[in-house]
């Protein structure tokens, strides 16, 4: 499948002007794409992976700068004028992005978008691009393409956005597709539909591939070759199967075992039942209003029961919009909703804010992105302490601070962290900071709403340890919420699987894990067991 | 291993120390910055050095020219001479200058009262008059008097007061209604902003129809109406100004609030059982004060030329007070015969407005440096 090499980095660095002085963010690295391949550019966040092809497309924020070589057949693209640049950009090599949601123009048709491009480079009037256009659906393999030309991207689900940046970018017939995350944003089974699709295409059309990725499972399945990048650097390249049978680096071997393991004991049967939901519901008012008539109601959790006893944690898996966040926070009493809730014996469904704030020291959440979720003017130990004001009013200064120390300490953080601001932090520590907000009020119940989703694999992991560890020592119950199911399975020892806002199956972890029963769960199970059954051939 | 703490310094820095890093990285902010610093504490300041009162009235100078040298010019000491002793109803024999000191030798037809000197003090070139001699008849004298050099680096307008000592008093009239309407603009515009944007919903509904209504009023006739009900005054200015603007700041802040409603660390804060006022407090306000400081910025230029419009209609500031709106004013109607001023009111007010911009594009920059 390998042919003749078309693009080859040589030497590649690539710098970034800030205020604290030159940041280097690649330090000279030499790699090569031959005609047809798939090559997987792997690396954790921060790793200069995503910085390496967007300084080889002249892409790079407007601070940074590159120096080195970077040789398509002959031409050196660091070098090459804007107009002949565009010649190669773009038509020859392209990209898509991981945001499907942002890398289309919400004001224009889908139809308008595709052709435009093909207009423009190849000189084809409207008819003939149209008639391009629709190929390029059908090549996607979207549904209804004639209806889809004329549809805006808000109309279509992520996975269909996807689809059509892909057609987008092979509208020029290129020799490199490069994918920069391409499938982070996306639900498992549309993930692996997406991944699917650009191995059909490959073998269809022949180009050469470059996938940048975090995600191992992904680069097991496609890649031919790997290069493993780390703070900049390549540390380890080599065939897929080699690589991953006969790790060399230790970085790599890091990685590779930085899928979260261990399994979570049920509690026992005669543990107390702490936070019970029964037939709760949810509904949202869409639209609506004086002159646009009466609302769309869309029920977002739709009689759903939940028990969670002491020490238990309930993983709650599904995809995004099938309600499990609702739900969590339904269950905190932060949304209104229908239906009864008991918390230790308490009756919280009529309870209002002003009842419901002494309780919500037991109760706590935290929240998916360590970027959101921390205000950005305060520093980390004003975050830490703010619950402390709350409910417990009457500590010194002094004291607050002795507490926020004691927080730091056991999520596993630098006490020195404190005087300092949330955007000094990587992603993992950020989390941990969030994590010590909740745990400095000793809450009996946390839900967890995809606390590591938007975390590497390895930070994955530690975090996952960390929450068991807190569990164990301070005999909390957890409600998880996440997609992702190698880490629900290691976390939590009963699962509820949600669609549309209803539960679709529940039981103890290994059941649902070991023999599911409805259809939409085996979907979901096989998406991702496909991805273990890789790894276990390793 | 990235999930480590890393060995650090014990103080964090802030996002806006990070923003006044950037800040000071922009030359054309930090220079507008201090050159606005210059023109306030010279406009505070300046009056109390210039020899002249914004309200004196030199009759002897009216419209003259702007001059690095002093006042009078040879030539026009004659006909200052000759204005006085005319007061005195009495004739020039003889003049003659030595050195600073005027001598005259006048003759009249009845004897001499020497308080007519005090003519010559009341002129606005000479003092320090004396009657040196008078003939035994009474009816000539000889009487002296030192020429009072005086500067008027601006000129002086159609009554004769200096153009430098108004223009510097004019700056701290324009610069105190542009920073205290901005400040009353902005209290009202966040205060209610704020709370419109953060309690959502009906509140929310009501208070910003509140706003459309108030847009709708036609500005001028709504100054206009308050000058005729409460008379013209100073603090009515500021209060007019500041009541018409708040409603910009209002909508930008609502919208502010809106979406840092939505951010995680108010949802946060709210599972952690804070109140309203401290999530407004700690983290709405907070986080809302980029946005502000940068239409502030923007806004005192609005201001001040506001005032400047409505002294141009007549319905701002008072004679003998005065405004860079109110001296353009004046200076426009003078533009044929004495320029200056037009051109000395017109390039303070015109250069603090650009130093206001630049400032604001700069914190615009500094604050929110993605958007660049």
């Amino acid at each position: 499948m390998a042919g003749e090499t078309i693009l080859s980095v040589n030497d590649l660095r690539v710098r970034f002007r800030t205020l604290d002085g030159a940041v280097e963010a690649v330090k000279g690295i030499n790699l090569h794409i031959d005609a047809g391949e798939t090559v997987a550019v792997v690396g954790e966040s921060g790793s200069g992976k995503s910085q390496t092809m967007m300084a080889a497309m002249s892409l790079l924020a407007s601070n940074g700068e590159a120096t080195g070589v970077v040789d398509y057949r002959g031409k050196n693209l660091l070098t090459l004028g804007k107009s002949e640049l565009n010649k190669v950009r773009g038509v020859k090599i392209s990209m898509i992005f991981q945001e499907p949601m942002t890398s289309l123009d919400p004001l224009y048709t889908i139809g308008n978008q595709l052709m435009e491009p093909i207009r423009r480079h190849r000189g084809l009037d409207a008819k003939a691009a149209r008639v391009e256009a629709l190929r390029l659906l059908e090549l996607v393999k979207i549904p209804d393409p004639e209806r889809r030309l004329k549809s805006y991207p808000h109309e279509m689900s992520g996975g269909q956005r996807q689809r059509v940046m892909i057609a987008m970018a092979l509208a020029n017939d290129p020799d490199i597709l490069i994918a920069d995350e391409p499938t982070t944003a996306l639900d498992v089974t549309i993930q692996a539909q997406i991944l699917m699709l650009l191995a059909e295409l490959q073998r269809k059309l022949g180009m050469a591939i470059v996938f940048i990725t975090h995600d191992l499972g992904i680069v097991r399945r496609f890649a031919d070759r790997v290069y493993v990048m780390r703070s900049g650097e390549v540390v380890e390249e080599g065939k897929a199967d080699e690589l991953f049978a006969n790790p060399q680096h230790d970085y790599t071997k890091m990685l590779l075992a930085a899928e979260p393991t261990g399994r979570k004991a049920a509690p026992p049967d005669n543990a107390p039942i702490l936070l019970e939901g029964r037939n709760v519901e949810v509904e949202f008012k869409i639209g609506g209003g004086f002159l646009a008539g009466p609302p769309m109601l869309l029920k977002a959790v739709d009689h759903i029961s939940v028990m969670l006893k002491r020490n238990q944690t309930i993983g709650i898996v599904g995809e995004s919009g099938s309600g499990k966040s609702t739900l969590g926070r339904a269950l905190l009493r932060l949304l209104p909703s229908e239906g009864s809730i008991r918390f230790g014996g308490q009756d919280l469904s009529k309870a209002d804010k002003s009842t419901m704030r002494p309780l919500r020291r037991e109760l706590q959440l935290v929240f998916q992105d360590p970027f959101g979720s921390l205000s950005p003017r305060m520093t980390v130990g004003q975050i830490i302490t703010e619950g402390l004001l709350v409910h417990e009013p009457s500590l010194s200064g002094k004291q607050r601070d002795a507490r926020a120390v004691e927080a730091l300490l056991e999520v596993g953080l630098d006490p020195a962290a404190r005087n300092r601001y949330p955007h000094e932090f990587s992603g993992g520590q950020r989390q941990r900071i969030a994590i010590a907000r909740a745990m400095i009020l000793k809450p009996k119940v946390v839900v967890l709403d995809e606390p590591t989703s938007a975390l590497d694999r390895s930070v994955q992991k530690q975090i996952v340890e960390l929450l068991r560890k807190l569990q164990a020592d301070h005999d909390l119950s957890y409600l998880f919420i996440s997609h992702d199911l190698a880490v629900v399975r290691a976390m939590s020892d009963y699962i509820i699987v949600m669609k549309q806002g209803k539960i679709v199956e529940e039981g103890p972890t290994e059941e649902i894990f070991g023999d599911p029963r409805e259809a939409y769960t085996k979907t979901l199970m096989a998406a991702a067991i496909d991805e273990t059954k890789f790894r276990q051939s390793a | 291993m990235t999930d480590t703490a890393i060995a650090a310094p014990v103080v964090g820095r802030s996002l806006w120390a990070d923003a006044w890093a950037r800040l000071k990285a922009n030359k054309a902010a930090m220079f507008s910055l201090f050159y606005l610093i210059a023109m306030s504490v010279v406009c505070i300041v300046g009056p109390y050095f210039v020899p002249h009162q914004y309200t004196t009235i030199y009759a002897d100078y009216v419209r003259t020219p702007p001059s690095l040298s002093s006042y009078p010019k040879p030539e026009m000491i004659e006909t200052a001479m000759n204005d006085a002793v005319r007061r005195m109803r009495v004739d020039v024999k003889e003049w003659r200058q030595e050195g600073e000191r005027v001598f005259i030798t006048v003759t009249s037809a009845k004897p001499l009262d020497e308080r007519n000197i005090r003519y010559l003090d009341r002129s606005d070139t000479f003092d320090n008059a004396k009657l040196d001699s008078t003939s035994a008849d009474g009816l000539t004298a000889v009487m002296s008097a030192s020429i009072k050099q005086q500067y008027f680096l601006f000129g002086t307008d159609n009554t004769g007061r200096d153009l430098l000592s108004r223009t510097l008093m004019a700056g701290r009239i324009s610069l105190a209604i542009g920073l205290l309407a901005g400040v009353v603009a902005v209290v009202i515009g966040v205060v209610y902003g704020a709370t419109a944007g953060f309690m959502g919903g009906k509140t929310d509904e009501v208070m910003m129809r509140i706003v459309d209504v108030l847009y709708s009023l036609p500005f001028i006739f709504f100054v206009i109406m308050l000058v005729v009900f409460f008379g013209r005054n100073f603090v009515l200015m500021f209060l007019a100004v500041g009541a018409v603007l708040w409603l910009d700041m209002a909508r930008i802040v609502r919208g502010q609030a809106l979406s840092i409603r939505r951010q995680e660390y108010v949802q946060a804060a709210e599972a952690l059982g804070v109140r309203s006022r401290g999530i407004v407090l700690r983290h709405v306000i907070p986080n809302l004060l980029g946005p502000v400081v940068i239409y502030m910025t923007l806004l005192v230029p609005q201001v001040i030329i506001l005032e400047s419009f409505l002294s141009f209609l007549g319905l701002g500031v008072q004679e003998p007070m005065t405004s860079w709106g109110v001296l353009i004013s004046a200076g426009a109607k003078n533009i044929g015969t004495a320029n200056w001023l037009l051109l000395f009111p017109a390039f303070f007010l015109v250069s603090t407005l650009f130093a206001l911009n630049f400032i604001g594009d700069g914190l615009r920059d500094a604050l929110d440096p993605k958007d660049r």
